[in-house]
């Protein structure tokens, strides 16, 4: 049976981060298996330009900011296995794959990383009411047929959903000649970022409904008429409010979730906020030696900060195959208090902390002219003005070690207004 | 009369003030001020899609303005990329339509094509 130190499942951005960190770290063995035929993973769809301003001080596409990373591999000895399926994982790391050259395979890993990034929410899981007849794609599918296949899913579109991908895609699909007629938000406020509602809506004239949901899908075979209701203060559809629109094409842009099904064998915790693995300061799991990194460990609204956190999964890796990595003692929970979404991590070891962590948040709502208040054990230790805060951004906030001590039992974080 | 406009040189989105004298606030880099002096002078976008490729793997290029160009020509360059067909093999950055309607922007591949 071949045997790795670190075999790294999925190579899009997080996947490919951790895989050259853990090269220039000195890991030896190292291998990346991917589904595709491609590394760089939804990237690769991604063709619009807003990569990259953190990670490589400029703006590229998506494909730009992947070529980036598979030049930075290519230079290495790190092991790629392309179209290549991993089908399960158990607790003492041995890890199944299946290719068309290979077959069916066994290999045993001393480390394992999770790279498999997220799916999009599809009108089941968000109990879309009325028909399902053909034309409602989640807004990914209809990016790819679109940017990678060259088909244009239909002429007269509408998105419920104002995440980032929907927002791309109406300018994207209005570029192509279809007729965008809206895009409705069921929260009072955008969940794209305010660049994308200018240069994706404002610039085509595309209205955005805030506070407002699909009620109803019409269509018998093909998709025919939406009906749009405002929503009340409970999100609950206001009677009478009802417009309907003739379209062909319903997009759906209503969130994003972990992919983590290779971890449920495993009995790995799983956080109810973020619906990813709960982890430690380094993305480690509840299986010692078994790490998470990129949109698989919680969704985040740049590549750049996937890039950058993967490298704290590899540094995990690297100080578990040199035993430095403690669990018992010192051990520090982190708790989401007022207004607060959730943390990442969940867990900190104080053992494990070389000078600083950085703790990554969601608010629950958004917020003006507030303070985010950080205690260690109800001593405040942090206090950050913030003149905006929204959902769809995520919030960093780094902790230095000298601001806590080997008796830290938790760290919480809360909006505090002033 | 002021002008409030949201800044989307980067995905910080900065909420910028422009007077009639163009001086620029709420910015938090110089790249801001210039901006908001073209957001309402002459606009300008980086305009990406894809391009007709031949290929045993993918069917569309990827492809970039080299450069900002006018907001208001947009759709007529759309209309140039539909007319352009590659072939495989192409290299990153490569000039696939050169001085597109006489602006001096070339468009450009995004992602390499081995075969």
């Amino acid at each position: 049976m071949n045997k790795y130190n670190v075999v790294i499942i999925g190579g899009g951005s997080a996947g490919l981060s951790a895989a050259v960190k853990c090269y220039d770290l000195g890991v030896k063995n190292i291998l990346v298996i991917e589904k595709e035929d491609f590394l760089g993973g939804i990237l690769n769809q991604c063709i619009h330009n807003g990569f990259g301003l953190h990670e490589f001080k400029e703006q590229l596409s998506g494909p730009e900011y992947a070529y980036r990373f598979i030049e930075m591999i290519k230079k290495t000895d790190v092991e790629v296995k392309l179209n290549t399926m991993v089908t399960n994982v158990t607790k003492d790391k041995h890890v199944f794959y299946t290719n068309e050259s290979e077959g069916f395979q066994e290999i045993e890993a001393q480390t394992i990383i999770f790279a498999m990034g997220c799916y999009e929410k599809n009108a089941g899981a968000i109990q879309l009411a009325g028909d399902r007849p053909v034309g409602i794609y989640t807004a990914g599918t209809a990016q790819k047929y679109l940017n990678a296949e060259g088909y244009l899913v239909g002429k007269k579109v509408f998105i419920l959903g104002s995440g980032d991908i929907g927002l791309i895609m109406a300018r994207r699909m209005t570029l192509e000649g279809a007729k965008v007629l809206g895009v409705a938000e069921i929260m009072p406020y955008s969940n794209g970022l305010n660049r994308n509602i200018v240069q994706c809506l404002n610039d085509f004239d595309i209205p955005l409904y805030l506070s407002h949901t699909v009620t109803n899908v019409i269509g018998k075979e093909k998709l025919e008429k939406i009906e749009l209701s405002q929503v009340d203060d409970n999100l609950l559809p206001i009677k009478g409010t009802e417009k309907y629109f003739d379209v062909d094409v319903l997009l759906l842009s209503v969130g994003l979730i972990p992919i983590t099904d290779l971890l449920k064998n495993l009995d790995i915790k799983i956080n109810a906020r973020t619906k990813g693995p709960v982890v430690n300061e380094h993305n480690e799991t509840s299986i010692p030696g078994i790490f998470v990194a990129g949109n698989g460990l919680h969704v985040h609204d740049l590549v750049d900060y996937v890039s950058n956190e993967a490298r704290l999964s590899a540094q995990g890796v690297y100080k578990f195959l040199n035993g430095n990595l403690h669990y018992n003692n010192a051990l520090i929970v982190t708790k989401n208090e007022n207004g607060i979404g959730y943390i990442v991590p969940q867990v900190v070891n104080y053992l494990n902390l070389d000078d600083k962590f950085v703790l990554k948040f969601r608010v629950t709502k958004p917020f003006k002219n507030v303070d985010i208040v950080v205690k260690a054990d109800n001593q405040i230790i942090k206090k950050i003005f913030k003149l905006n805060l929204i959902p769809s951004e995520m919030e960093n906030i780094e902790i230095t070690k000298d601001l806590i001590n080997i008796n830290t039992k938790e760290i919480s974080v809360e909006v505090k207004e002033r | 009369m002021a002008q409030n406009l949201i800044c989307i040189v980067c995905p910080r989105g900065c909420h910028l003030t422009i007077d009639e004298n163009k001086n620029v606030s709420g910015n938090s880099c110089p790249r801001g001020v210039n901006y908001a002096i073209n957001e309402i002078t002459c606009p300008k976008r980086i305009l990406t899609s894809t391009v007709k490729l031949v290929s045993k793997s993918l069917a569309r290029l990827p492809v970039i303005t080299s450069e900002e160009i006018d907001k208001n020509i947009i759709f007529d360059v759309m209309k140039e990329l539909n007319k352009v067909e590659v072939k495989a093999p192409i290299k990153m950055h490569e000039i696939i339509i050169k001085n597109v309607l006489n602006t001096g922007v070339n468009i450009i591949s995004t992602r390499e094509i081995i075969e």
